[in-house]
């Protein structure tokens, strides 16, 4: 550990604060339906694409209309991305756009590919630049890094309408939310994100690879792309989804220690700042405040943790013979599988962001982060991405909790619970607790499939093996996270875990792993779309409630008591649910210096 | 209410194409030729040029092997890749997982190796052991008297996340310094100010860690390293 390893981490809170509670109070005007200073450059823009797709933005929609608009836009995407990713070596895509020729997906790990990038988790069995062509990233994988994001943000933004409406059921409108979210919030952001990138050295281009004749005789093929205008959506919308293989750790995608700075930045700012729009759209800031202050401690605590159980380095270090310490001119620590302009702090801290939200784009290889340093993405996950969230996600998926922490407070003192002057009833908490339910029982299905199997056993990479070839800690740490990981719509992965055989580059002779390819696809679906139903659920509940003033006995839900209350439900919930499984993987490994 | 589905699955469709013109070919477009007016050298990825011959990128890590030949003088291969042994007289970059060969740049990969795994252990020991090797002279000496086991840097060791890392640690290049300054019958303090020169502050002066980036300084290494202007070196002709 070091200072300016700290001192990254201290400052990255601050600046990230300063930043997001502006943008908090401009999206919370954006959503108002008030001017802003881009309204009369994007006014005549928006209206044009409101009568281009024939949507009428004054019609007021309750929550069934609400979800079913959502719906059939992301129906209506998975299918046009399915259809792209197979037809990438067709003969109408021009070559300049796939210019190394690469083959169509095959229909397995296009389905999971599909499901993947549409529920804004970009978990990836494919390795982008040996199999997707250029034309593939933009007008497939890049859009729906937009709209996978959008509509993320616009659910959040309809609850937060059902908990301060005051009349009638309605939630707004779903093609408003949506286009005034690309055109407000995400396109001037990630247009300037972009250039920025590139002017640190993110490539963008459309050449086809490099051939490179070394000094010292051999010969290296580098890959080329439109990178940049991907990696700033990708970032910005906490999708996670790498142009290359090794995402964010790869030098065209993160070259310095300013773009990781940079990259971190963008992946919490929608996420931070929607929790000072919640504050705003109330009503009443401290709402907001006392949401971010417990995510924020939950946050800076997995940093810590993480960031010491990487710098001691590991068991098989030191039982190598290496000093893992810091010494001069060099940060030691764990660096297997971690990049040297980052260090250790730079990849610990852009890990645990890339997990407590539902980006994923790691800078390091997360499977070879020591027991405890892995388990923290672990315990992230196990928090069901309320710690900031995903864009829209995470404020959604908190909500939740509040409203069962509410309702505990309330058995607590004995008085009917109320958030915010309405009366929390069955309804609510049932739909609630159902919404807060859905991911883990996922994740903790299909974990459970895909040990018991053989199908399932065949993807556990050949490294998580001992050598005798028996399944090992490290097997089901690969196994767990895996489904974890796409229950949680994260997308990050202990990478060893594959659903895709790729003999040779370019697709040619490939083959997915048809179990963990479907498995993972309706992990992913399921878990997507049947919170974001009880989400919009429990708004169109609270939407037609009347607002009864605060009394004295009214449980206040802004002040540290709440957040320590909050803290408390989150944690225990994640505990209660997960422990058991966390036990077999990354603590067992964390506990020991046993080598497998 | 049927009515009602049907114009939203005609605005879902046409929603679809739309955002797929704007974000997908539009966007990408802008940006592209955005970058290629702004910043033509970064977004065509920072080529290094020697002589008019394209070297590598300054941001891509790349070895700095010669080929091992069979009997008949052809390169030996295994697995499709031509084997390599380091060129003692070149900064050598960190161990990488890539297949194909080490620093494939086409096809970046993690090891995926664990912390609690036996593989990872063996690695580590195959790598120090070269590493020890690279930097003992044929007297058996290390060309760093202070150099062992324990005294290896990490990054020389532990694979790259990306296998394509262009750069290693300060500790790191200080003990190679030794090996290049002997082969190359140069002063240990000329190498080390050059180590100096193409060593990577912290970004805004706290993230991260610096490094030195390996391709630029095996450059300068080959140029001659006197009293060429302060920061031509690597950034292409």
């Amino acid at each position: 550990m070091t200072f300016t390893g700290w001192l990254t981490i201290v400052l990255f809170a601050a600046v990230l604060t300063a930043l997001a509670f502006p943008l908090g109070s401009y999206m919370a005007a954006v959503y108002s339906g008030r001017r802003v200073f881009l309204s009369p450059l994007l006014g005549a823009p928006e209206r044009f694409l409101y009568r281009l797709i024939r949507a009428d933005p004054s019609k007021q929609q309750d929550w069934k209309a609400y979800a079913k608009s959502l719906l059939l836009f992301s129906l209506a995407g998975w299918l046009l991305l399915y259809l792209i990713l197979r037809t990438q070596d067709a003969f109408f895509v021009p070559h300049l756009l796939n210019p190394q020729g690469f083959h169509s997906g095959t229909w397995n790990v296009t389905f999971n590919t599909t499901s993947s990038f549409m529920t804004n988790t970009n978990w990836q069995y494919y390795s982008g630049e040996v199999s997707m062509s250029y034309l593939s990233q933009m007008i497939g994988l890049t859009v729906q890094n937009w709209l996978s994001a959008g509509v993320g943000i616009v659910v959040a933004v309809a609850l937060i309408r059902g908990i301060v409406g005051r009349s009638g059921k309605s939630l707004g409108n779903f093609w408003q939310d949506l286009v005034r979210t690309i055109l407000y919030v995400l396109a001037p952001i990630s247009v300037v994100a972009a250039l920025v990138l590139v002017s640190q050295g993110v490539i963008d281009n459309f050449a086809s690879y490099l051939t490179v004749h070394t000094i010292t005789g051999l010969t290296q093929s580098i890959a080329m792309g439109p990178v940049a205008s991907q990696e700033a959506i990708k970032e910005l919308g906490t999708n996670g989804g790498g142009f290359f293989n090794v995402n964010s750790a790869h030098p065209f995608e993160n070259p310095t220690q300013f773009t990781n700075f940079f990259e971190m930045l963008l992946v919490l700012i929608v996420p931070a700042a929607l929790i000072f729009t919640y504050g705003r759209m109330t009503g009443n800031r401290r709402q907001g405040y006392a949401i971010y202050g417990a995510v924020m401690l939950m946050f800076l605590g997995a940093v810590v943790v993480a960031y010491i159980a990487e710098a001691h380095g590991s068991p098989a270090q030191h039982a190598a013979g290496l000093h893992t310490g810091a010494i001069s001119g060099s940060g030691g620590g764990n660096m297997e599988g971690k990049e040297q302009r980052f260090g250790i702090a730079g990849s610990a801290l852009f890990d645990v962001i890339t997990t407590v939200t539902s980006c994923g784009a790691v800078n390091s290889a997360l499977e070879s982060f020591t027991g405890i340093g892995g388990a923290v993405p672990f315990a992230n996950l196990s928090a069901s991405e309320v710690i900031f969230g995903g864009v829209g996600t995470g404020l959604y998926s908190i909500l939740l909790y509040v409203l069962l922490a509410v309702f505990i407070g309330g058995l607590m003192v004995g008085r009917t619970p109320e958030w915010l002057g309405k009366k929390i009833e069955a309804r609510e908490i049932k739909l609630a607790g159902l919404g807060i339910l859905i991911t883990p029982l996922a994740a903790l299905f299909c974990t459970a499939m895909a040990t018991a199997t053989k199908a399932g056993v065949a993807s556990i990479s050949e490294n998580a093996l001992s050598k005798a070839g028996a399944n090992t800690p490290q097997g089901f740490s690969e196994t767990f996270y895996a489904y974890l990981s796409q229950a949680n719509n994260n997308g990050s992965a202990f990478a060893g875990y594959t659903g895709y055989l790729a003999p040779s580059a370019g697709n040619l002779g490939a083959h997915g792993i048809t179990f963990a390819d479907l498995l993972g696809g309706f992990d992913m679906v399921f878990a997507r779309y049947a919170p974001i139903l009880f989400a919009l659920a429990v708004a169109g509940s609270l939407a037609g409630k009347r607002i009864s003033p605060a009394g004295l006995g009214t449980m206040r839900t802004d002040n540290p008591t709440f957040v320590v209350l909050l803290i408390g439900v989150i944690v225990l919930v994640g505990a209660l649910t997960f422990f058991p499984a966390l036990l077999l993987g990354p603590i067992v490994q964390g506990l020991t210096g046993h080598l497998y | 209410m049927k009515s009602d589905t049907g114009h939203d699955v005609v605005t879902a469709v046409i929603a679809m194409i739309v955002f797929t013109l704007l974000l997908g070919v539009v966007y990408p477009f802008f940006v592209e030729g955005a970058s290629q007016v702004a910043f033509p050298g970064a977004a065509n990825g920072s080529k290094v040029y020697v002589n008019g011959r394209l070297v590598g990128s300054r941001l891509i890590g790349q070895s700095f092997g010669t080929p091992v030949l069979e009997k008949d003088g052809k390169a030996k291969e295994e697995k499709g890749a031509v084997v390599t042994e380091a060129d003692p007289r070149y900064f050598q970059t960190r161990p990488s997982a890539t297949e194909g060969g080490a620093d494939n740049a086409a096809a970046s990969t993690f090891s995926n190796r664990g912390p609690n795994s036996v593989k990872t252990r063996e690695a580590d020991e195959e790598n120090i052991k070269a590493y020890m090797e690279l930097n003992t002279a044929a007297n058996r000496q290390p060309y760093d008297p202070a150099l062992t086991v324990a005294k290896i840097p990490v990054d020389a060791v532990n694979t790259s996340a990306s296998g394509l890392d262009p750069e290693i640690s300060e500790a790191n290049a200080h003990i190679q310094a030794y090996r290049i300054a002997a082969l190359r019958h140069l002063s240990l303090a000329t190498v080390d100010s050059l180590i100096g020169k193409y060593t990577s502050g912290r970004g805004l002066g706290f993230s991260g860690e610096p490094g030195v980036n390996v391709l630029e300084l095996n450059l300068a290494l080959d140029r001659g390293h006197i009293r060429r202007s302060p920061g031509s070196g690597g950034a292409g002709a």
